[in-house]
Protein backbone atom coordinates (compact mmCIF):
# COMPACT_ATOMS: atom_id res chain seq x y z
CA UNK A 1 0.00 0.00 0.00
CA UNK A 2 0.93 3.57 -0.61
CA UNK A 3 2.91 5.73 1.77
CA UNK A 4 -0.49 7.59 3.10
CA UNK A 5 1.29 9.65 5.58
CA UNK A 6 3.57 12.30 4.31
CA UNK A 7 6.68 13.97 5.88
CA UNK A 8 5.21 17.01 6.38
CA UNK A 9 2.40 15.19 8.65
CA UNK A 10 4.94 13.31 11.16
CA UNK A 11 6.67 16.08 11.73
CA UNK A 12 3.53 18.61 12.20
CA UNK A 13 2.17 15.88 13.87
CA UNK A 14 5.41 15.82 16.08
CA UNK A 15 4.90 19.29 16.57
CA UNK A 16 1.32 19.38 18.03
CA UNK A 17 2.37 16.27 20.31
CA UNK A 18 5.71 18.53 21.49
CA UNK A 19 7.89 15.02 20.42
CA UNK A 20 11.32 15.38 18.96
CA UNK A 21 11.54 11.94 17.47
CA UNK A 22 14.57 10.37 15.53
CA UNK A 23 14.70 9.35 12.04
CA UNK A 24 13.42 5.49 13.14
CA UNK A 25 11.27 6.93 15.25
CA UNK A 26 9.38 8.84 12.61
CA UNK A 27 9.47 5.57 10.45
CA UNK A 28 8.13 3.38 13.25
CA UNK A 29 5.11 6.41 13.83
CA UNK A 30 4.27 6.27 10.18
CA UNK A 31 4.20 2.61 9.93
CA UNK A 32 1.73 2.76 13.04
CA UNK A 33 -0.01 5.79 11.94
CA UNK A 34 -1.02 3.82 8.44
CA UNK A 35 -2.19 1.00 10.16
CA UNK A 36 -4.59 2.91 11.72
CA UNK A 37 -6.00 4.40 8.92
CA UNK A 38 -6.48 0.68 7.43
CA UNK A 39 -8.30 -0.02 10.18
CA UNK A 40 -10.79 3.24 10.08
CA UNK A 41 -10.71 1.90 6.16
CA UNK A 42 -12.14 -1.37 7.35
CA UNK A 43 -14.54 0.18 9.63
CA UNK A 44 -15.90 2.74 6.74
CA UNK A 45 -16.98 -0.38 5.08
CA UNK A 46 -19.92 -0.78 7.09
CA UNK A 47 -22.77 0.87 6.53
CA UNK A 48 -24.10 3.29 9.53
CA UNK A 49 -27.07 4.66 8.18
CA UNK A 50 -29.60 5.77 10.74
CA UNK A 51 -27.09 4.34 13.29
CA UNK A 52 -27.08 7.34 15.92
CA UNK A 53 -23.52 7.71 16.84
CA UNK A 54 -22.66 6.67 20.56
CA UNK A 55 -20.73 9.08 22.70
CA UNK A 56 -21.03 6.68 25.92
CA UNK A 57 -21.75 2.72 26.66
CA UNK A 58 -23.99 3.17 29.75
CA UNK A 59 -27.50 4.08 29.14
CA UNK A 60 -27.19 6.88 31.40
CA UNK A 61 -27.74 10.93 31.49
CA UNK A 62 -28.22 13.41 33.35
CA UNK A 63 -25.71 12.78 36.34
CA UNK A 64 -25.24 16.43 38.40
CA UNK A 65 -23.71 17.36 41.35
CA UNK A 66 -25.54 20.12 43.20
CA UNK A 67 -23.15 23.66 43.28
CA UNK A 68 -21.57 23.09 47.33
CA UNK A 69 -18.39 23.40 47.89
CA UNK A 70 -16.87 20.28 49.50
CA UNK A 71 -13.05 20.40 49.12
CA UNK A 72 -10.94 22.58 51.02
CA UNK A 73 -7.04 23.12 50.74
CA UNK A 74 -5.83 20.56 48.52
CA UNK A 75 -2.49 22.23 47.80
CA UNK A 76 -0.50 19.84 49.59
CA UNK A 77 -1.46 17.12 48.02
CA UNK A 78 -1.47 18.52 44.25
CA UNK A 79 2.11 19.67 45.21
CA UNK A 80 3.27 16.63 47.07
CA UNK A 81 5.42 15.44 43.41
CA UNK A 82 5.71 18.36 41.85
CA UNK A 83 9.34 17.90 40.47
CA UNK A 84 9.82 21.80 41.25
CA UNK A 85 8.02 24.09 43.64
CA UNK A 86 8.20 28.15 44.16
CA UNK A 87 5.70 30.48 45.81
CA UNK A 88 3.27 27.89 45.94
CA UNK A 89 2.77 26.73 42.33
CA UNK A 90 4.25 24.33 40.05
CA UNK A 91 7.65 25.84 38.61
CA UNK A 92 7.59 24.81 34.72
CA UNK A 93 9.94 26.28 31.89
CA UNK A 94 8.90 30.33 30.82
CA UNK A 95 5.82 30.04 29.04
CA UNK A 96 4.07 33.37 28.03
CA UNK A 97 0.72 32.52 26.43
CA UNK B 1 -9.49 57.37 -5.28
CA UNK B 2 -8.11 55.11 -2.37
CA UNK B 3 -9.67 51.69 -2.02
CA UNK B 4 -12.58 51.58 0.53
CA UNK B 5 -12.34 48.85 2.93
CA UNK B 6 -14.66 47.07 5.34
CA UNK B 7 -13.68 45.56 8.62
CA UNK B 8 -15.72 41.98 9.12
CA UNK B 9 -15.87 41.03 12.99
CA UNK B 10 -16.88 38.16 14.97
CA UNK B 11 -16.38 37.49 18.64
CA UNK B 12 -15.62 34.46 20.69
CA UNK B 13 -16.15 35.50 23.98
CA UNK B 14 -15.65 33.97 27.22
CA UNK B 15 -17.91 34.26 30.53
CA UNK B 16 -16.51 32.56 34.11
CA UNK B 17 -20.22 31.38 35.24
CA UNK B 18 -20.79 32.51 38.82
CA UNK B 19 -20.91 29.13 40.37
CA UNK B 20 -19.57 28.46 43.88
CA UNK B 21 -17.95 25.33 42.93
CA UNK B 22 -16.31 24.22 39.46
CA UNK B 23 -17.34 22.64 36.58
CA UNK B 24 -16.33 19.14 37.36
CA UNK B 25 -15.66 18.79 41.37
CA UNK B 26 -16.43 20.65 44.41
CA UNK B 27 -13.71 23.03 44.91
CA UNK B 28 -14.21 26.69 45.58
CA UNK B 29 -14.25 29.14 42.53
CA UNK B 30 -13.71 31.72 44.60
CA UNK B 31 -10.97 34.40 43.17
CA UNK B 32 -7.77 35.06 44.76
CA UNK B 33 -6.88 32.48 46.93
CA UNK B 34 -3.69 31.84 47.96
CA UNK B 35 -1.85 29.84 44.64
CA UNK B 36 -3.48 25.90 44.23
CA UNK B 37 -5.41 26.12 47.12
CA UNK B 38 -8.81 25.75 45.70
CA UNK B 39 -7.76 22.40 43.67
CA UNK B 40 -8.07 18.35 43.92
CA UNK B 41 -7.15 15.36 41.87
CA UNK B 42 -10.34 16.13 39.31
CA UNK B 43 -9.19 20.08 38.39
CA UNK B 44 -5.35 18.75 38.72
CA UNK B 45 -5.91 16.06 36.08
CA UNK B 46 -4.92 13.26 38.24
CA UNK B 47 -4.79 9.95 36.59
CA UNK B 48 -7.80 7.44 37.69
CA UNK B 49 -10.08 11.13 39.09
CA UNK B 50 -13.79 11.59 38.01
CA UNK B 51 -15.25 14.88 36.96
CA UNK B 52 -19.41 14.91 37.88
CA UNK B 53 -21.24 17.67 35.78
CA UNK B 54 -22.17 20.88 38.59
CA UNK B 55 -26.07 20.95 37.69
CA UNK B 56 -26.32 25.04 37.91
CA UNK B 57 -23.51 25.19 35.10
CA UNK B 58 -26.48 24.07 32.81
CA UNK B 59 -28.74 26.06 34.81
CA UNK B 60 -26.87 29.08 34.07
CA UNK B 61 -25.82 28.29 30.19
CA UNK B 62 -29.49 27.59 29.88
CA UNK B 63 -30.74 30.91 31.26
CA UNK B 64 -27.84 32.88 29.24
CA UNK B 65 -28.88 30.39 25.82
CA UNK B 66 -32.19 31.49 26.26
CA UNK B 67 -31.89 34.90 26.60
CA UNK B 68 -30.16 35.21 23.21
CA UNK B 69 -32.90 33.65 21.97
CA UNK B 70 -31.37 30.37 20.99
CA UNK B 71 -31.90 26.66 20.14
CA UNK B 72 -31.57 24.48 22.63
CA UNK B 73 -29.23 21.18 22.24
CA UNK B 74 -31.78 18.95 23.82
CA UNK B 75 -29.56 15.98 23.85
CA UNK B 76 -25.75 17.43 24.10
CA UNK B 77 -22.61 16.36 25.65
CA UNK B 78 -18.95 17.21 25.85
CA UNK B 79 -15.88 16.27 24.19
CA UNK B 80 -11.75 16.22 24.85
CA UNK B 81 -9.77 18.97 23.25
CA UNK B 82 -6.23 17.44 23.15
CA UNK B 83 -3.48 20.32 23.53
CA UNK B 84 -0.32 20.82 25.55
CA UNK B 85 0.37 23.04 27.68
CA UNK B 86 1.33 23.73 30.80
CA UNK B 87 -1.80 25.75 32.47
CA UNK B 88 -3.67 22.35 31.22
CA UNK B 89 -3.10 19.64 33.64
CA UNK B 90 -4.90 16.83 31.59
CA UNK B 91 -3.44 17.50 28.55
CA UNK B 92 -6.79 18.24 27.55
CA UNK B 93 -9.51 20.52 28.21
CA UNK B 94 -13.15 19.12 28.43
CA UNK B 95 -15.51 21.59 26.10
CA UNK B 96 -18.07 21.08 23.70
CA UNK B 97 -17.47 20.38 19.53
CA UNK B 98 -20.30 18.60 18.11
CA UNK B 99 -23.35 19.58 20.22
CA UNK B 100 -22.87 22.55 21.92
CA UNK B 101 -25.87 23.42 24.53
CA UNK B 102 -26.92 26.11 22.25
CA UNK B 103 -27.06 27.75 19.05
CA UNK B 104 -28.53 29.87 16.27
CA UNK B 105 -29.53 32.94 18.38
CA UNK B 106 -29.33 36.60 17.95
CA UNK B 107 -29.06 39.75 20.40
CA UNK B 108 -29.91 43.38 19.27
CA UNK B 109 -27.79 46.12 19.23
CA UNK B 110 -27.95 49.72 18.51
CA UNK B 111 -25.16 51.92 17.31
CA UNK B 112 -25.78 55.52 16.74
CA UNK B 113 -29.82 55.05 16.81
CA UNK B 114 -29.57 51.99 14.56
CA UNK B 115 -30.64 48.89 15.54
CA UNK B 116 -28.73 45.85 13.95
CA UNK B 117 -29.12 41.94 15.01
CA UNK B 118 -26.11 39.89 15.74
CA UNK B 119 -26.41 36.20 15.59
CA UNK B 120 -25.00 33.89 17.97
CA UNK B 121 -23.57 30.89 15.84
CA UNK B 122 -23.53 28.90 19.18
CA UNK B 123 -22.47 28.37 22.94
CA UNK B 124 -20.78 25.85 24.52
CA UNK B 125 -19.78 25.24 27.90
CA UNK B 126 -16.21 24.13 29.09
CA UNK B 127 -13.49 24.30 31.97
CA UNK B 128 -10.66 27.34 32.12
CA UNK B 129 -7.21 26.87 32.42
CA UNK B 130 -5.20 27.29 35.40
CA UNK B 131 -2.93 30.51 35.55
CA UNK B 132 0.60 30.91 34.83
CA UNK B 133 2.51 33.32 37.34
CA UNK B 134 5.59 34.46 34.90
CA UNK B 135 8.78 34.98 36.98
CA UNK B 136 11.09 37.51 35.50
CA UNK B 137 14.26 36.62 38.47
CA UNK B 138 14.49 33.02 37.43
CA UNK B 139 13.15 32.92 33.57
CA UNK B 140 10.35 30.28 34.66
CA UNK B 141 6.58 30.37 34.70
CA UNK B 142 4.95 29.59 38.10
CA UNK B 143 1.42 27.36 37.61
CA UNK B 144 -1.64 27.96 39.75
CA UNK B 145 -4.22 25.60 38.93
CA UNK B 146 -7.54 27.61 41.27
CA UNK B 147 -8.42 28.55 38.21
CA UNK B 148 -8.15 25.03 36.90
CA UNK B 149 -12.09 24.28 36.18
CA UNK B 150 -13.66 26.68 37.04
CA UNK B 151 -16.92 26.85 34.15
CA UNK B 152 -16.96 29.03 31.72
CA UNK B 153 -19.47 29.58 28.46
CA UNK B 154 -17.76 30.83 25.68
CA UNK B 155 -20.44 32.38 23.44
CA UNK B 156 -19.57 32.39 19.14
CA UNK B 157 -21.15 34.93 17.36
CA UNK B 158 -21.76 35.13 13.53
CA UNK B 159 -18.90 37.36 11.44
CA UNK B 160 -21.80 40.27 12.30
CA UNK B 161 -19.99 43.46 13.45
CA UNK B 162 -18.41 45.93 11.12
CA UNK B 163 -16.74 48.30 13.47
CA UNK B 164 -15.22 48.87 16.76
CA UNK B 165 -18.61 50.20 18.17
CA UNK B 166 -20.76 47.80 16.98
CA UNK B 167 -18.15 45.15 18.94
CA UNK B 168 -18.27 47.27 22.09
CA UNK B 169 -22.21 47.03 21.63
CA UNK B 170 -22.44 43.99 21.51
CA UNK B 171 -20.34 43.11 24.36
CA UNK B 172 -22.19 45.62 26.50
CA UNK B 173 -25.20 43.90 25.70
CA UNK B 174 -23.96 40.64 26.58
CA UNK B 175 -22.72 41.70 29.63
CA UNK B 176 -25.98 43.22 30.80
CA UNK B 177 -28.22 39.98 29.99
CA UNK B 178 -25.79 38.03 31.87
CA UNK B 179 -25.36 39.91 34.98
CA UNK B 180 -29.32 40.80 34.90
CA UNK B 181 -29.10 37.01 35.07
CA UNK B 182 -26.74 36.75 38.13
CA UNK B 183 -24.45 34.48 35.81
CA UNK B 184 -21.37 36.29 35.93
CA UNK B 185 -20.32 39.29 36.85
CA UNK B 186 -18.93 39.99 33.89
CA UNK B 187 -15.58 41.45 34.55
CA UNK B 188 -13.10 41.89 32.08
CA UNK B 189 -10.77 43.43 33.97
CA UNK B 190 -10.74 40.24 36.63
CA UNK B 191 -11.00 37.92 33.31
CA UNK B 192 -14.58 36.91 34.11
CA UNK B 193 -15.09 38.59 30.87
CA UNK B 194 -12.58 37.66 27.98
CA UNK B 195 -13.06 38.64 24.38
CA UNK B 196 -11.43 37.36 21.39
CA UNK B 197 -11.55 39.17 18.39
CA UNK B 198 -11.64 37.84 14.65
CA UNK B 199 -11.14 39.90 12.24
CA UNK B 200 -10.48 40.43 8.59
CA UNK B 201 -11.23 43.22 5.82
CA UNK B 202 -12.59 42.69 2.41
CA UNK B 203 -12.75 45.49 -0.48
CA UNK B 204 -16.19 47.62 0.26
CA UNK B 205 -19.32 45.78 -1.93
CA UNK B 206 -17.20 41.99 -1.86
CA UNK B 207 -18.94 39.38 -1.29
CA UNK B 208 -16.23 36.97 -0.26
CA UNK B 209 -14.47 36.89 3.18
CA UNK B 210 -10.26 37.99 3.46
CA UNK B 211 -8.04 36.37 5.93
CA UNK B 212 -9.36 36.53 9.37
CA UNK B 213 -6.82 36.78 12.39
CA UNK B 214 -7.65 36.40 15.74
CA UNK B 215 -6.90 38.48 18.53
CA UNK B 216 -6.33 38.08 22.37
CA UNK B 217 -5.20 39.40 25.67
CA UNK B 218 -7.84 41.90 25.16
CA UNK B 219 -8.65 43.12 28.76
CA UNK B 220 -10.49 46.15 28.61
CA UNK B 221 -13.29 47.84 26.32
CA UNK B 222 -10.39 50.55 25.23
CA UNK B 223 -7.92 47.91 24.38
CA UNK B 224 -10.77 45.86 21.73
CA UNK B 225 -11.24 49.03 20.00
CA UNK B 226 -7.83 50.13 19.67
CA UNK B 227 -6.56 46.49 18.84
CA UNK B 228 -9.73 46.59 15.95
CA UNK B 229 -8.40 49.80 14.62
CA UNK B 230 -4.66 48.23 14.73
CA UNK B 231 -5.09 45.31 12.95
CA UNK B 232 -7.48 46.91 10.37
CA UNK B 233 -4.49 49.01 9.75
CA UNK B 234 -2.17 46.56 9.52
CA UNK B 235 -4.31 43.85 7.23
CA UNK B 236 -4.93 47.00 4.96
CA UNK B 237 -0.94 47.70 4.68
CA UNK B 238 -0.43 44.34 4.38
CA UNK B 239 -3.10 43.97 0.90
CA UNK B 240 -2.07 47.37 -0.15
CA UNK B 241 1.13 46.00 -0.57
CA UNK B 242 -0.18 43.14 -2.48
CA UNK B 243 1.54 40.54 0.88
CA UNK B 244 -0.82 38.15 2.07
CA UNK B 245 -2.80 38.02 5.39
CA UNK B 246 -1.52 34.97 7.23
CA UNK B 247 -4.46 33.18 9.41
CA UNK B 248 -2.85 33.19 12.80
CA UNK B 249 -3.40 33.78 16.32
CA UNK B 250 -1.78 36.98 17.62
CA UNK B 251 -1.69 38.72 20.92
CA UNK B 252 -2.64 42.11 21.38
CA UNK B 253 0.08 44.84 22.99
CA UNK B 254 -2.01 47.54 24.51
CA UNK B 255 1.00 49.41 25.48
CA UNK B 256 3.20 49.37 22.36
CA UNK B 257 -0.54 49.21 20.55
CA UNK B 258 0.67 46.31 18.30
CA UNK B 259 -0.18 43.02 17.72
CA UNK B 260 2.37 40.31 17.09
CA UNK B 261 1.62 36.57 15.51
CA UNK B 262 1.77 34.31 18.52
CA UNK B 263 0.80 30.39 16.47
CA UNK B 264 -0.71 29.80 13.39
CA UNK B 265 -4.27 28.99 14.01
CA UNK B 266 -4.97 24.98 14.75
CA UNK B 267 -7.81 23.63 12.79
CA UNK B 268 -10.12 22.03 14.76
CA UNK B 269 -8.46 18.56 13.58
CA UNK B 270 -5.57 19.56 15.19
CA UNK B 271 -6.91 18.82 18.46
CA UNK B 272 -8.50 15.66 18.17
CA UNK B 273 -11.94 16.15 19.34
CA UNK B 274 -13.27 12.90 20.83
CA UNK B 275 -16.43 12.33 23.36
CA UNK B 276 -15.32 12.76 26.52
CA UNK B 277 -16.13 9.33 27.87
CA UNK B 278 -16.00 10.22 31.71
CA UNK B 279 -19.51 12.11 30.92
CA UNK B 280 -22.69 11.22 30.68
CA UNK B 281 -25.02 12.94 28.24
CA UNK B 282 -27.27 15.37 29.16
CA UNK B 283 -30.80 14.98 28.57
CA UNK B 284 -32.75 18.71 28.23
CA UNK B 285 -36.46 17.93 28.13
CA UNK B 286 -39.41 20.62 27.53
CA UNK B 287 -39.77 20.79 31.56
CA UNK B 288 -36.37 21.54 32.26
CA UNK B 289 -36.23 24.74 29.77
CA UNK B 290 -39.71 25.58 31.24
CA UNK B 291 -38.50 25.76 34.48
CA UNK B 292 -35.53 28.31 33.75
CA UNK B 293 -38.05 30.18 30.88
CA UNK B 294 -40.45 30.85 34.16
CA UNK B 295 -37.54 31.59 36.28
CA UNK B 296 -35.96 34.38 34.23
CA UNK B 297 -35.99 37.30 35.72
CA UNK B 298 -37.41 40.74 34.18
CA UNK B 299 -34.46 41.77 31.69
CA UNK B 300 -32.95 45.36 30.83
CA UNK B 301 -35.26 45.57 27.90
CA UNK B 302 -38.56 45.26 29.83
CA UNK B 303 -37.00 47.34 32.67
CA UNK B 304 -36.42 50.32 30.37
CA UNK B 305 -40.19 50.18 29.64
CA UNK B 306 -41.79 49.54 33.19
CA UNK B 307 -39.38 52.23 34.48
CA UNK B 308 -40.93 54.90 32.06
CA UNK B 309 -44.53 53.46 32.23
CA UNK B 310 -44.55 52.28 36.35
CA UNK B 311 -42.45 55.36 37.82
CA UNK B 312 -42.82 58.03 35.04
CA UNK B 313 -38.92 57.97 33.81
CA UNK B 314 -37.74 59.82 30.84
CA UNK B 315 -36.23 57.17 28.28
CA UNK B 316 -32.99 58.46 29.12
CA UNK B 317 -33.33 58.29 32.82
CA UNK B 318 -34.41 55.00 32.31
CA UNK B 319 -31.33 54.33 30.26
CA UNK B 320 -28.74 55.16 32.57
CA UNK B 321 -30.23 53.92 35.31
CA UNK B 322 -30.89 49.88 33.93
CA UNK B 323 -27.24 50.28 32.03
CA UNK B 324 -26.44 48.26 35.10
CA UNK B 325 -28.41 45.58 37.30
CA UNK B 326 -26.55 47.10 40.16
CA UNK B 327 -28.19 50.83 39.82
CA UNK B 328 -31.44 49.48 38.73
CA UNK B 329 -31.63 47.14 41.94
CA UNK B 330 -30.99 50.32 44.24
CA UNK B 331 -33.20 52.35 41.78
CA UNK B 332 -36.11 49.57 42.86
CA UNK B 333 -35.47 49.12 46.07
CA UNK B 334 -35.18 52.42 46.94
CA UNK B 335 -37.63 53.78 45.48
CA UNK B 336 -40.23 51.84 46.93
CA UNK B 337 -39.08 52.78 50.02
CA UNK B 338 -39.36 56.80 49.74
CA UNK B 339 -41.91 56.55 47.09
CA UNK B 340 -40.02 59.30 45.37
CA UNK B 341 -38.58 57.64 42.07
CA UNK B 342 -37.70 60.77 40.06
CA UNK B 343 -35.34 62.11 42.96
CA UNK B 344 -33.83 58.34 43.82
CA UNK B 345 -33.02 58.71 39.80
CA UNK B 346 -31.37 61.78 40.54
CA UNK B 347 -28.87 60.83 43.05
CA UNK B 348 -28.18 57.30 41.17
CA UNK B 349 -27.63 59.15 37.87
CA UNK B 350 -25.97 62.75 39.00
CA UNK B 351 -24.23 62.49 42.51
CA UNK B 352 -23.51 58.34 41.68
CA UNK B 353 -22.14 58.67 38.44
CA UNK B 354 -19.83 61.80 38.98
CA UNK B 355 -18.87 59.65 41.96
CA UNK B 356 -18.04 56.07 40.47
CA UNK B 357 -16.24 58.33 36.98
CA UNK B 358 -14.20 60.22 39.38
CA UNK B 359 -12.89 57.38 41.43
CA UNK B 360 -12.89 55.11 38.46
CA UNK B 361 -15.06 52.44 40.13
CA UNK B 362 -18.01 50.27 38.60
CA UNK B 363 -21.57 50.43 39.68
CA UNK B 364 -20.97 46.52 41.29
CA UNK B 365 -18.61 48.53 43.60
CA UNK B 366 -21.34 50.50 45.33
CA UNK B 367 -21.37 50.75 48.94
CA UNK B 368 -24.23 52.93 49.95
CA UNK B 369 -27.61 50.53 51.00
CA UNK B 370 -30.91 51.41 49.46
CA UNK B 371 -32.66 52.60 52.38
CA UNK B 372 -29.65 54.97 53.50
CA UNK B 373 -30.07 56.71 49.56
CA UNK B 374 -34.30 56.12 49.93
CA UNK B 375 -33.63 57.94 53.95
CA UNK B 376 -31.75 60.74 52.59
CA UNK B 377 -34.16 61.61 49.62
CA UNK B 378 -36.71 61.86 52.82
CA UNK B 379 -34.55 63.96 54.86
CA UNK B 380 -34.19 66.30 51.89
CA UNK B 381 -37.71 66.13 50.61
CA UNK B 382 -38.79 66.72 54.19
CA UNK B 383 -37.00 70.06 54.45
CA UNK B 384 -34.68 69.02 57.25
CA UNK B 385 -31.47 69.27 55.29
CA UNK B 386 -30.92 71.81 52.16
CA UNK B 387 -29.37 70.45 48.50
CA UNK B 388 -25.73 71.46 49.70
CA UNK B 389 -25.98 69.33 52.76
CA UNK B 390 -27.51 66.72 51.39
CA UNK B 391 -24.82 66.45 48.76
CA UNK B 392 -22.62 66.23 51.77
CA UNK B 393 -23.86 63.80 53.40
CA UNK B 394 -24.01 61.60 50.00
CA UNK B 395 -20.39 62.00 49.20
CA UNK B 396 -20.25 60.62 53.25
CA UNK B 397 -22.62 57.57 52.44
CA UNK B 398 -21.20 56.87 48.97
CA UNK B 399 -17.69 56.34 50.54
CA UNK B 400 -18.42 55.11 53.90
CA UNK B 401 -22.22 53.83 53.60
CA UNK B 402 -23.29 56.34 56.55
CA UNK B 403 -26.64 56.18 58.17
CA UNK B 404 -27.90 59.37 57.04
CA UNK B 405 -30.12 60.62 59.77
CA UNK B 406 -27.70 60.41 62.30
CA UNK B 407 -24.68 61.32 60.49
CA UNK B 408 -26.89 64.75 59.87
CA UNK B 409 -27.82 64.96 63.84
CA UNK B 410 -24.42 64.10 65.16
CA UNK B 411 -23.08 67.09 62.49
CA UNK B 412 -25.79 69.69 63.24
CA UNK B 413 -26.61 69.58 59.82
CA UNK B 414 -30.13 70.38 60.22
CA UNK B 415 -31.69 73.26 58.64
CA UNK B 416 -32.21 76.30 61.55
CA UNK B 417 -35.34 76.91 61.82
CA UNK B 418 -34.97 78.70 65.02
CA UNK B 419 -35.88 82.57 63.84
CA UNK B 420 -34.23 84.15 66.73
CA UNK B 421 -30.43 82.95 65.69
CA UNK B 422 -30.87 83.50 61.95
CA UNK B 423 -31.99 86.97 62.70
CA UNK B 424 -29.50 87.68 64.56
CA UNK B 425 -27.27 86.89 61.98
CA UNK B 426 -29.03 88.36 59.59
CA UNK B 427 -28.76 91.32 61.42
CA UNK B 428 -25.27 91.65 61.38
CA UNK B 429 -24.51 90.87 58.08
CA UNK B 430 -26.56 93.77 56.93
CA UNK B 431 -24.65 95.73 59.46
CA UNK B 432 -21.24 94.31 58.00
CA UNK B 433 -22.01 94.77 54.07
CA UNK B 434 -23.34 98.93 53.85
CA UNK B 435 -22.27 98.45 50.40
CA UNK B 436 -24.42 95.49 49.21
CA UNK B 437 -27.59 96.94 51.31
CA UNK B 438 -26.87 100.05 49.80
CA UNK B 439 -26.79 98.73 46.10
CA UNK B 440 -29.79 96.78 46.56
CA UNK B 441 -32.00 99.38 48.03
CA UNK B 442 -30.55 101.93 44.80
CA UNK B 443 -32.49 98.93 42.79
CA UNK B 444 -29.32 96.42 41.69
CA UNK B 445 -31.37 92.97 42.65
CA UNK B 446 -28.23 91.23 42.18
CA UNK B 447 -27.01 92.31 45.42
CA UNK B 448 -29.16 90.69 47.25
CA UNK B 449 -27.32 87.47 46.31
CA UNK B 450 -24.15 88.65 47.63
CA UNK B 451 -26.29 89.21 51.13
CA UNK B 452 -27.30 85.75 50.52
CA UNK B 453 -24.54 84.10 50.47
CA UNK B 454 -22.74 85.65 53.50
CA UNK B 455 -25.96 85.04 55.35
CA UNK B 456 -25.56 81.24 54.56
CA UNK B 457 -21.88 81.35 55.33
CA UNK B 458 -22.29 82.49 58.71
CA UNK B 459 -25.01 79.56 59.10
CA UNK B 460 -22.67 77.08 57.48
CA UNK B 461 -24.46 76.47 54.99
CA UNK B 462 -27.43 75.40 57.00
CA UNK B 463 -30.28 77.88 57.21
CA UNK B 464 -33.13 77.38 54.29
CA UNK B 465 -31.76 79.76 51.08
CA UNK B 466 -35.56 80.42 50.58
CA UNK B 467 -36.32 81.75 53.75
CA UNK B 468 -33.25 83.68 54.03
CA UNK B 469 -33.79 85.51 50.84
CA UNK B 470 -37.39 86.44 52.35
CA UNK B 471 -36.60 87.37 55.43
CA UNK B 472 -33.45 89.69 53.44
CA UNK B 473 -36.28 91.48 51.58
CA UNK B 474 -38.24 92.22 54.12
CA UNK B 475 -35.68 93.47 56.61
CA UNK B 476 -33.96 95.54 53.18
CA UNK B 477 -37.91 96.30 51.67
Amino acid sequence: MANRISDETIEYVGILAKLELSGEEKENARSDMEKMLDYIDTLNELDTTGVEPMSHVFPLNNVFREDVVVNGDGSKDALYNAPYVKDQGFKVPKTIG
Amino acid sequence: MAKQYETVIGLEVHVELATKTKIFCSCSTQFGGAPNTHTCPVCTGMPGSLPVLNKQVVEYALAIGLAMNCEITRVCKFDRKNYFYPDNPQNYQISQLYLPIARDGYVEIETKGVKKKVRIHEMHMEEDAGKLIHDEWDDTSIVDFNRSGVPLVEIVSEPDMRSAEEVLAYLEKLRVIIQYLGASDCKLQEGSMRADVNLSVRELGSEKFGTRTEMKNLNSFKAIARAIEGERQRQIELIEAGKPVVQETRRWDDNKEYSYAMRSKEDAKDYRYFPEPDLVPIVIDDAWVERIKARQPELRDEKLRRYQKEFGLSEYDAQIITASIYTAELFERAASLCGKPKKVANWLMVETLRLLKERGMEPEEIKFSPENLAKLVALTEAGTINSSVAKEVFEKMFTEDVEPESYVAEHGLKIVNDEGELNAVLEKVIADNPQAVSDYRGGKEKALGALVGQTMKAMKGKANPGLVNQKLKELLG
